[in-house]
């Protein structure tokens, strides 16, 4: 019986691997993702069906577990060492926890890159940052300068003042200030990340410089929440809020017009670059090394630094005219 | 006993004053009338969460999780909103969620007996998980609530946004119930000396159990009042915001043994904190002192009302036994 079976199932996996060896073998990319089901991957997943159909001889696989774990992510990269797909471009639930199965994903052949989320250098060849701290601490001050022509006093709501992101992206704003004649930046206020202290700071904010014309938030329960403020207090119009937001949280605030636009990184462009670069890397036309440029189709080329990183993009800004399309994705 | 009464919250009145003057001195334009409007306004939750806390501390208990109650409310409060429920049900739904969610604490401390602060240490996870539950993660924003439903506490009636005049309307309540109520009388009683409130024929674990039903009522309605006000739900709405209405509680002369505190003084400590914190963005002190400089606000003010809670307690026992000979008379 055991043998019968044995010969049966050799039988039709030979003749699976000749049926597909009879065509012209598609490169298959896997994107694997934190989790199925979050709606910044499924955009991300977009982007890389749009690279796909670019390329020609792509098939995406999108795959993640259901929760956001990294033995979840385990599991799913061990299948997929045993499909042999061709790359595996990851978004990591944990920064090492994924080094051992990646390795032995490289060991067998297969490209692997991270995007979004990192890993470990030993266990990728080159990891895609959305954007770098500098693009988005210039993006942020670009925001409210657009609105300004005749500048005028702008204040940053960040999240606590001990959260790393934020202190790097408003170090980077303030090193590109001079670059923004007329923009007078007067404070920097805390929010904690938490609805009602930001609220509270953006009205402390409305009183303490009351010819205020912009309000920089770049962290997405601040924005949001400066909105509101600047909503209530009846100065919709005078004081712009801007920063890092998601779209599907902004949308209200953009209509109401407390905010004329703001600021994130696009995750369908995400995943249309990260499935570019997994092609042209499994293809063998490009090289993961330091100095490296590795083109992304529309994208442009990233750069890659010495520790095998590079960045997309500016953050893709959002405004009236595109946040109906984008506030039903993410 | 009303001298002493009268003096501690005479006392607070003064701090606040001061406190004021302390503000003005930096930025005069914090006492104009419509800032302080603005400041009672945004107060009210914290208030009407003190009142609640209150009788929660005065039977010796503590209620942790009052922000998580009011979290899971808000939340519930959204998605019934989304659903198109009308305002009016919806303020039944979150009152009556929040008032079982009270009892769910309540029963635990009264029939299996467990300390207060391990069942809501409990029950603040288990609400907040709720929330994981019902919406995944998910944010509510601005645009998916209805106008009417945003509108509601903003506006204004006779000078001041509805939820001021809600605030209001239950300091008036709770003045009644503490003081011109068998219950109220019985929230002193259990707290002061739960012995002697037995012999009085007063049911500890009810009246312990009472005043978790009314804690929570009062964070279901300040549920959809706080989700309404800021106009976004998500899962950490009002995290840490239960130390808040303990400290409020304590600034106004609470004691954490129970027993002992009033209206005035649960109003009032709401009050002083509720100025720090909006004082705090104003008058121009580096962010990274703030966090320090109101710990030493609270500090500052518990000093203070340290010193007569003592005596208080027994002045209560002492009506406790009073009433007692009147009873047997």
């Amino acid at each position: 019986m055991s043998i019968l079976r044995k010969t049966l199932t050799t039988v039709a996996l030979a003749t699976g691997l000749i049926a597909t060896g009879a065509h012209a073998e598609p490169m298959r990319i896997a994107l694997v993702v934190k989790a199925l089901g979050i709606g910044f991957f499924e955009a991300a997943n977009k982007g890389a069906e749009e690279a796909a159909k670019e390329l020609g001889d792509v098939e995406i696989i999108y795959t993640g577990p259901t929760d956001t774990t990294a033995e979840g992510q385990i599991e799913v990269i061990n299948a997929l060492i045993a499909q042999k797909v061709d790359a595996i471009a990851v978004s990591a639930n944990d920064a090492d926890a994924l080094v051992p199965a990646l390795k032995k994903a490289m060991d067998r052949g297969i490209t692997v890159i991270s995007w979004d989320s990192g890993v470990a250098p030993e266990g990728r060849q080159m990891h895609l940052n959305p954007s770098s701290s500098a693009l988005i601490g210039n993006t942020i001050v670009k925001l409210a300068a657009d609105h300004l022509p005749d500048g005028g006093d702008v204040a940053i709501l960040s999240a606590t003042t001990t959260s790393t992101n934020q202190n790097v992206w408003i170090e980077e704003a303030k090193k590109v200030l001079p670059n923004y004649p007329g923009i007078n930046l007067v404070g920097v206020v805390y929010g904690d990340d938490l609805a009602d202290k930001s609220y509270r700071e953006t009205q402390g904010l409305l009183q303490t410089y009351p010819n205020l014309k912009a309000i920089i938030a770049p962290t997405s329960v601040g924005i949001v929440a400066a909105a509101q403020a600047v909503t209530d207090a009846g100065k919709i119009g005078q004081v712009n809020v801007t920063g890092l937001g998601l779209p599907s949280e902004m949308a209200g605030h953009v209509k109401s017009g407390a905010s004329k636009s703001f600021a994130i990184w696009n995750p369908i462009d995400l995943g249309y670059s990260a499935t570019m670069i997994a092609y042209h890397l499994a293809k063998g036309d490009a090289k993961a090394e330091p100095g490296a440029e590795i083109p992304m189709g529309r994208m442009g080329n990233v750069k890659l630094d010495d520790k095998n990183e590079g960045a997309m993009a500016d953050p893709f800004t959002y405004d009236a005219s595109n946040i109906d399309q984008f506030s039903s994705i993410f | 006993m009303r001298g002493i009464l009268k003096s501690r919250e005479a006392i607070l009145a003064l701090a606040i004053l001061v406190l004021l003057a302390l503000v003005a001195m930096r930025f005069p334009a914090f006492i104009l009338p419509g800032n302080l409007v603005n400041v009672l306004t945004d107060t009210s939750p914290l208030i009407i969460l003190a009142l609640g806390q209150m009788v929660v501390i005065l039977t010796k208990c503590i209620d942790l999780s009052i922000a998580a109650n009011l979290a899971l409310c808000g939340m519930v409060a959204g998605l019934l909103n989304m659903a198109g429920v009308p305002i009016v049900v919806i303020l039944l739904a979150v009152i009556v969620l929040g008032a079982l969610l009270g009892a769910f604490n309540g029963l635990l401390v009264w029939k299996l007996g467990i300390p207060s602060i391990v069942v809501t240490l409990g029950t603040m996870t288990i609400y907040r998980g709720i929330i994981f539950v019902l919406t995944a993660g998910k944010w509510i924003n601005a645009h998916q609530m209805s106008p009417e439903f945003k509108d509601f506490p903003r506006a204004i009636l006779l000078g001041l946004p509805v939820m001021t005049w809600i605030m209001i309307a239950i300091v008036l309540v709770f003045t009644v119930l503490i003081y011109r109520t068998p219950l109220g009388r019985a929230f002193f009683a259990v707290g002061g000396n739960p012995h002697a409130a037995v012999y009085t024929g007063i049911s500890v674990g009810r009246t312990q159990f009472a005043a978790f039903v009314i804690a929570g009522t009062l964070a279901g309605l300040t549920g959809y009042l706080w989700v309404a006000r800021y106009a976004v739900a998500y899962v950490d709405i009002a995290g840490g915001f239960e130390l808040d209405v303990v400290a409020a509680c304590v600034i106004g002369g609470v004691a954490i043994a129970g027993g002992a505190g009033s209206v005035a003084g649960a109003v009032m400590g709401a009050l002083f904190l509720g100025i720090v914190k909006n004082a705090l963005p104003v008058v121009g002190i580096s962010p990274f002192a703030q966090m320090a400089i109101s710990g030493i606000a609270i500090l500052v003010a518990i000093a203070f009302n340290a010193r007569s809670s003592r005596p208080k307690g027994r002045i209560i026992l002492k009506q406790a036994e009073h009433r007692v000979v009147e009873g047997s008379a």
